[in-house]
Formats: C-alpha cells, structure tokens, sequence
C-alpha cells in the first residue's frame, strides 16, 4: 500500500494539513500571466518560489514556462525588495525583451510589505521600461486563497492595468476565461466563431503552453491575448466571464472601471452548463445558436442515451477547484451518477452553497467540504468508509487510485504522468464527449480486467 | 561551428563568452563574466561561485527549504516532515525527487504524504507556534511517527515563529524526537545554503542516538545518494555482495533510525559532495571516522570506487570480491558500449546541473565517446568546481556567514583513534581521503565552465556549440527541446534510471543512444517546406 498510514476514522484536525486539494497564489497569477502575448510573468519572492512554479507549469503542460524571479535574499528580506525588482525590471527588459512584464507577489514579500504599485511606478519613473512595453502587477499572498485566487488576481491585474474606455463602444464581447487548458480556451473560441460572436477572449494561453516543434524555441510564442485587445476590452460591449472564483474579481472591476456590463457563468463543463454558457454568449453577442452547435449537444446526450447502464448509480468522488467541481458535479447528476464526496483546497462559502443546491436532493448521502481542512487525506477517509467507483482529480489520485483499485480520470491540476489536456478539451459540448470517453474507458478497463472468463464481453 | 570535435582539441569559446556578455547590462556583464570560464587544466582558475543571483536572470537555481527539505531529508521515508508555511511549499515538494524507498510490505512510509500547516493570513499576523505545535499533535496522533521534523518557509523567520523551542516543547510533550529546520527560502544564494542546514540539523539531533553496533566485518555510511530512479539500490547490492554492512545512506532509501546509528561506521563515502561533505566532515571531527569521495556514475568510475573501498580495508579477500563484481559486470558495460558508439562516438555534450552531477555524468559521457564541451553547477561553490585545496581562500559573504557552521569536537567516548591510525598509514600508501577534486582539471582544455547558467547563456551555448544531448532539469527540459536539442534531465532522470554502478551505466548508455537517434527529431521539417513550387501549383490547381 502507499497511503498505508491513512486510518479509516476520520479525526477531527485544526493544525495540520495532508495531501492538499490545492496549492498557492503565485502559480496561478504565472499561468494567467502567460495567456497575454509577450508576457514574461514575474516572481517578486525567494527564487524557489519561481522554480517551484515553473517546474509545476511545466510538468503539467511538457511546454516550455518561462518566468523570472527577484532573488531575493536574506538581506532583501530584510530591508525589502525594492532594489531586486528594480534591477529584475531592468534587466529583463534588456536581456529577455518582452511586451509586458506581469509581477506577482509571493507570501514573502507580502509579508515584508512591499508594495508593488509604488516600485512598478519607480521603475517607469527611473526610465527602466522602455517604451511601449509595461509592467502589469498583483499581490498573490501565499497565505490567502489558493492558486485559483491567484490566477483571479492576475486577470483582475490584466483589467487594471490595461483595459480603457474611450467612451466608444465596440460591438465585441470580452470573453474571461477560467483557469482551463489551452485547448478549452481554443474550443472556447471555436464555439464563439461558430456562433459569430465578435469577441476578445483573455487570457489565452493557447499557442503559448501548446505549440508546435518547428526546432526553434519562441520565447514569446504567438498565442496569447494582444495588449491591444486588453486594452480595448474597456470598449466592448459586455463580458461574459465564465468560472466564478477565477473571473468574477476582473468581471467586476471591469465594469466598475470601464462600464462594461457582464454576466458571470459556470466553466461550460457538461450539458446544463454549457448550455447556460451558450445562452448567455448568444444574447450578449447578440447572435444566433447555429445548428452545428445543437448538432454537438445531441451528440453528447446521444452517447450517454447509448452508454447509460455503464454510468448510472456509479459513485464518484472529485476534487479540484470550485470552478470545475461544481459543473462536473452537475453533469455527472445528470448522467445519473451520484458524485459522493467533493473536497477543494478553494475557500468560498458558495461552493458549498451551490453543491447542496445540486446534490441536497439527488445525493443525500453526499460528502463534501472546501477551504481549510478540506484535503486528500479526508477523501481517502471517507473512501475507506464507503468506497466509490470512480475517482475524478489532479495526478495525486493515482495513489488513492493503486491502493483502493479504483478507476481514475485525470482532471485539473495539475497532470503530470499523462498528456491530452493541452490538446483535447473537457468545455462545450465536445469536450462533455471526451468526459464520457474518459470516465467510460476507465470503468470498462476495470470490468474488462477483473470481469469472470464466463462472462467476459465482446461488445459493451 | 562545426558539429563533430575532431580529436581532443575543442574551440575556443572566448568569442561565445564575449557575446553572451554583450547583451548584458554592464554591472551584471562584470559579474557573469567571473562565473564564466574557458578551461585549462594546467593553471589554476577561480570560478565565482555560490553567490547571489542577479534578480530577473533566468535562473536554474531554487531556495534554501528545496535544499533541505526537498533534498536531503525528504528521502527518509520515516520522518513526518511538517512544512510550516503556506500551503504551495509543502506541495511542490511532494513526490516530485523520484526518491525511491523500500520500507518493506508493512514497514513505516511517509513520503507518499504532504503535511503543512497550510498558514492562513491570520497566522502570519497573530503567529502560526500554536497552529504548528496543534499539527504536530495531530501527527502524532494519527501516525505515530518516530520522529517529526519541521521546515520553515520565508514567512516563519519573518514573523519570528520559533520552530525550536516548538520542537523543544513537543518533544517533551510527546516523549518523540521533533527537531527543526530554519530553512527558509530566501536563506542564502540556492538550495545549498539548505543542504548545510539539514546536515546540521541532522547531526545536531539524530547522529549519535544509538550506538549500537550493526553485525559485520566492514561498516561504511553512503553520504550524498538520494536514491533517484533507484540509484541506491544498485549500489546496496554491490556492498551486500562484498560483505559491507552498509549502515546508512544520506539519504536515497533511508530511515531515521540508520541516521541514529551512522557514527558507528568505519568508513564514510561520499557521492554528492555538495551536499553531504559537511556531515563527513563533522563525524571525521567528531568521532575520528575518516571520509574519501566516491563515484558511481560511470562503468570505471564504479570500478574505481570499489576498488578504493577495498584498499582501504587492506583485505585480500574483499578486494577479489570487487575485482569478481568488475569483471563480471564490465562484460555487459563492454558489449553495451560497443552496440551504442555507432550513434554516440564523437557527439557532443553538455550539462548545467546540480553540485556533482554535472562533473559526474561527464564520465558516462566519455565511455560512450562523448565529449562534454560546457558544463556547470546550479548550485556549486568553489571547491565543487576548483578542488577543496581552495577552501581556506574562499571568501564568506554575508550571505553564507547566515549559515551556521557547528562547533564540533571530538567524543572521547566514541573516538576512532584505530581509524586515525589506519588513515595516516593510508595517506603515507597514496590514497586520497577528504579531498575532492572538483570538475575543472577532469575536463578538457577550452570547455567552457558556467556557473548558475541563465536561460541566455544556455541559448547561446546551444547556438556555437549545437550540442547533440543536453542536461538540465525540467525547467529547461522543453525550452532546450524546442530548439532541436534533446534535453535529459539529471534530476529526474526523466522518470527513467537507475544511471548507478554498472547496469545503470548500461541504462544510460541506451538511454542517450536513443536520445541521439531519435527519428522524430528527423521529421521536424515538413517535406512541403523546400517545395514551394509545387505548393503553389496545387493551390491554382483548386484542389
């Protein structure tokens, strides 16, 4: 066994954490750095801070991740940062010449207080940002949140520091992504194009975390939001920001800073939420549903109609991040399998809120729980208890997945032992598909691995 | 550039160098430029070292906690190791090293396990010693464990949390040993600064606490293997064969309790020199135990390494016992070379990484007919690069005065005065004991020698040199590769290994061999890309 000490009962624990649901700020604030084109994301911490976001990022993505750090050091500790991501800024902009350097904080110089408007403004002041370039900032204190506010802070940065209004509206839509892979992003836009929607998607890291080897390496690949989009987004006529913990924040300072009205929308994971999803492009882009999109959502209702005996009454645990969990839940209701336990590192009273919307009724015996305490470990528990047959999660899984013999499906973040995320996404109709392939493929390798020689099945 | 070497005669880098400092803003050209250095082994040359990053240079280089926590205790798979902290510190470190460990079908393992005190923004305000001591019961209580260790993360010696005296307090309370680290990131330059500290810590709380002594004729400790692919096991194997009793290894496939019992040894061996010397260091200080460096990477590097281990114990027997393991392995090490030179013969190499992994693997290299034309540490000091002869003209800035160094003195309880003895009429015989010899006279003469190289440095390297393996890790991994070059990690062995001792030597060499023969890599050009022409055609053809 690998999780061999994990016990069976469940004990109540106020001081420590094990196996956590989530991690920190900082690495979100570098992922949604790298959907800006020519961003090179910034650590303003101790240069582990950097290394350990990086190898994260890159692990996940087998893509290059590029970011630089301020080194801080113990005497930088001490008398504060400034002097670092003074001479960082300089020499960034000098050796690695980006568009736009995107600075986030770490619970370090956080905690030493340092403040990164007034050295962001120095550094323009000094003549240490050339040109048309920019430095774009936000405080991801370690200690707050997870790594999904730190994503959110880094897209409300983006909305800070770029969006204007010229009083001048345009007839596009700000589209605010979530934290999803690069190819939902893509499928996102596929799905807006189809629709003909005009639209601004930000941030977009595909074509930066899923490019092609061609045997020269792009610092800046071509992907990304332009500044010029950023900055016009202030001119569009409404934003659909999609993922509540990830986008609300820079859906709203929008629309206090520039008066762009939004609408706030679930991740378009599953059925019900893409539809939702779909609705509210529709009306705010003021476009019609095409056939080809109905088309797609047929499909996936077909193949669960096709496939339901293997789904039904299956119990599913997840974690993850609310963004996702919440409509992965929805759609596995109705799938009619009973998703039983739930834990995200994420705070947010909502979650628990909209879970027990979701599952009060269908699932009472549902388990779930987010914020502090709500990790790994628990789940386990509560497996240990009353066992499920399928786990939904980040790569950790595979260790609960080996001990209980459990089929496992690889979402979130991060994946780190299989590939597919950067290039086949789980948003839309489509990716609903992928979902079912997925989570099918797993519960039929196990039926077809362990079922009698008697009654092995050629066709399923 | 060409790409194939001829001989042994490399070119001059001097012009390269020039042009990387170029781009550079003045102050950090001048300091690049010291950390930069065109090799000749026949005269003496400083490589500046172990000192600070130059902020907004892409660095390899991680913090102190990942030195000590990451790598050098996270390896004993008995410890609970509590991270004080935010949550990300004890996360990124969680299984990430590929150290392997076998605790037995019911023996103790917690390195499947992140613990952390995941500190709110309350703690950092109020204090998080209450939140800590409250973890540490509840590790207690739920594991058992023989011993919890703590590490602090750069919020911990901000708001001044003393893990200490919180160690000290629930030791007492638990009747187990807890100790600490402080350890936080921005400590020194690097992970080294970590490496010291764990080793103090280590030895300031675990060495020592029992004495008994383990059956055999011959008793050694492997310091500076972390077991990564499987390393460790490899080598337990050879000593196990010999009839060594190997009592600990620092620490690939460790348990607290071989730390416990390390001092009574004859023999310590180091491997990762960086890492590991000061604990060898100390014991030699403090119980007379003599210390001389090892190497296992690489066919003859193995061989040699066995044989020193015999010449040290004077036996007859124990030395045909060596020969009979390098005889018997060296076949499978010959046709393995012969079947992969075809590919690797002449290629060439480099590698930035780690404290003594970028010297060490140059030999694997070598046997395969490679030639490693740059090579750095990320986290190296002087000694690593020049030989430990210039350890007394080394300067401490005040980065380094921050660490610790232990007031150790001898234990006249435990003194190996034998050892002393058997180690004066071994140096008299010629075998070298606590010394290392750094990489910069084991490589060729114009080898361009980086410390802590920055992501344009590596790119220009790749531009002259246009290497055909590179070694770093996985940050640089996809980077290098995408310029055309295939990149094996060094830390990870991107998940495959063990590199070890004879058949791991073996693995490697198969392992490069694909690496250079990769036919995808051949496939990068697309055939319509030189066929414009006919591109053109189809297209007013209106396919």
């Amino acid at each position: 066994m690998l999780l061999r000490h994990t016990p069976k009962k469940v004990m109540e624990r106020t001081g420590l954490t094990i196996n956590p649901a989530k991690t920190c700020q900082p690495v979100g604030a570098m992922y949604a750095a790298l959907g800006i084109h020519g961003c090179l994301p910034h650590s303003h911490g101790s240069q582990g801070c950097c290394s350990y976001h990086r190898s994260a990022l890159t692990r996940h993505y087998k893509e290059p991740i590029m970011a630089a750090t301020s080194s801080f050091t113990e005497g930088s500790s001490v008398f504060g940062g400034q002097a670092n991501l003074l001479q960082a800024i300089n020499n960034i902009f000098t050796i690695y010449d980006p568009q736009v350097i995107a600075v986030h904080s770490t619970c370090l110089s956080e905690t030493i207080g340092d403040d990164l408007k007034q050295i962001c403004e120095k550094a323009k002041e000094d003549g240490k940002v050339p040109l048309g370039k920019h430095i774009i900032y936000c405080n991801t204190p370690s200690y707050v949140g997870s790594h999904v506010t730190g994503y959110s802070n880094m897209v409300a940065g983006m909305v800070n520091y770029f969006s204007e209004s010229t009083g001048k509206i345009n007839d596009r839509i700000n589209l605010i992504s979530g934290w999803v892979e690069p190819s939902d992003m893509r499928e996102v836009k596929r799905l807006a194009t189809m629709m003909g929607a005009k639209f601004t998607l930000f941030p977009d890291t595909s074509d930066v975390v899923d490019t092609p080897m061609t045997g020269t390496f792009e610092m800046y690949p071509k992907g990304g939001t332009s500044i010029t989009e950023l900055i016009a987004s202030g001119d569009n006529k409404a934003t659909l920001a999609f993922g509540e913990w990830a986008t609300k924040d820079a859906a709203i300072k929008l629309e206090n800073k520039c008066k762009v009205p939004f609408e706030l929308a679930d991740l378009p994971i599953g059925i019900k939420a893409t539809d939702r999803f779909i609705q509210k492009m529709s009306k705010l882009a003021e476009v019609t549903i095409p056939d080809e999109i109905t088309a797609e959502r047929g499909k996936l209702i077909d193949i669960i109609t096709d496939m339901h005996q293997y789904l039904y009454g299956k119990r599913v645990a997840l974690w993850g991040d609310p963004d996702q969990l919440i409509p992965m839940v929805e759609f596995l209701l109705d799938m009619d399998m009973k998703p039983v336990y739930i834990v995200s590192g994420t705070p947010g009273k909502k979650m628990h809120q909209k879970l027990e919307a979701l599952l009060s009724t269908k699932v009472p015996e549902a388990k779930f729980k987010n914020g502090e305490g709500a990790d790994m470990f628990l789940m386990h528990q509560w497996i240990k208890n009353e066992s499920v047959d399928l786990l939904i999660g980040n790569t950790y899984g595979k260790y609960i997945a080996r001990d209980e013999n459990i089929p496992f499906v690889r979402m979130g973040f991060p994946i780190i032992d299989r590939i597919g995320h950067s290039y086949f996404p789980t948003v839309g109709y489509m990716g609903g598909i992928r979902i079912v392939e997925k989570i099918l493929s797993v519960l039929m390798d196990k039926k077809d691995a362990e079922s009698p020689e008697t009654s092995f099945e050629l066709v399923m | 550039m060409s790409k194939k070497v001829e001989n042994t005669i490399l070119p001059d880098p001097s012009e390269l160098k020039e042009e990387i400092l170029a781009k550079y803003p003045k102050k950090v050209a001048k300091k690049r430029d010291k950390s930069m250095v065109v090799n000749d082994p026949e005269v003496e040359q400083e490589v500046q070292s172990n000192v600070r990053t130059i902020p907004g240079i892409i660095t390899q280089r991680g913090c102190c906690y990942a030195g000590c926590k990451g790598v050098v205790l996270g390896p004993t798979r008995d410890i609970v190791n509590i991270v004080h902290g935010p949550i990300g510190c004890s996360f990124y470190a969680w299984l990430t090293r590929r150290n392997q460990t076998d605790p037995g079908p019911e023996g103790e393992n917690f390195m499947m396990y992140a613990f952390s005190t995941d500190m709110q923004d309350s703690n950092v305000v109020f204090g998080g010693e209450k939140k800590l001591e409250q973890a540490i019961r509840e590790a207690h209580e739920l594991f058992h464990p023989h011993a919890i260790a703590i590490f602090s993360t750069c919020p911990v010696g901000l708001i001044g949390d003393d893990v200490h005296s919180v160690a000290r307090e629930m030791k007492k309370e638990l009747g187990i040993n807890v100790f600490g680290f402080s350890c936080e990131g921005y400590k020194g330059v690097s992970q080294s600064a970590g490496h010291h500290i764990a080793n103090n810590g280590i030895f300031k709380h675990v060495v020592g606490l029992d004495n008994t002594k383990k059956p055999g004729k011959y008793r050694v400790n492997l310091l500076g293997e972390y077991n990564i692919g499987g390393d460790a096991f490899e080598l337990e194997k050879y000593f196990e064969e010999m009839g060594i009793t190997l009592v600990s290894t620092y620490s690939g496939n460790s348990s607290i309790h071989d730390f416990e019992n390390s001092h009574m040894v004859d023999l310590n061996m180091v491997m990762c020199h960086r890492s590991i010397n000061y604990i060898a260091e100390m014991m030699e200080k403090k119980y007379g135990i003599p210390w001389f460096k090892v190497n296992f990477i690489g066919a003859d590097a193995t061989a040699k390494s066995l044989r020193k281990i015999a010449e040290y114990f004077e036996d007859a027997e124990l030395m045909a016992k060596a020969e009979a393991i390098i005889k018997r392995e060296m076949k499978a090490v010959k046709a393995a070379i012969s079947e992969v030179k075809p590919k690797t013969d002449g290629k060439l190499a480099m590698m930035f990484v780690g404290g003594s992994r970028a010297h060490h693997y140059q030999e694997l290299f070598s046997e395969m007919g490679m030639k490693s034309v740059s090579a750095g540490y990320e986290f190296a000091h002087r000694d690593d690069y020049e030989g430990r002869h210039v350890i007394p003209d080394i300067k401490i800035d005040a980065d380094s005065r921050n660490i610790e160094e232990l007031e150790v003195s001898p234990d006249e309880a435990m003194w190996r005065a034998d050892l002393v003895e058997k180690k004066a009429k071994l140096v008299k015989a010629g075998l070298e004991f606590s010394d290392y010899v750094g990489m910069l006279p084991e490589m060729d003469k114009n080898a361009l020698v980086i410390d802590d190289v920055s992501h344009w440095e590596a790119e220009k390297l790749i531009e002259f040199y246009k290497p055909d393996i590179f070694c770093a890790g996985i940050k640089e991994k996809y980077v290098i590769q995408k310029s055309g070059v295939p990149l094996k990690q060094l830390h990870s062995y991107d998940y495959g290994g063990p590199y070890a001792g004879f058949k791991g030597a073996v693995n490697f060499y198969h392992e490069i061999a694909r690496m250079v023969s990769t036919t995808a890599w051949s496939l990068v050009t697309p055939p319509w890309k030189n066929e414009p022409a006919l591109v053109a055609k189809m297209a007013d053809a209106k396919y």
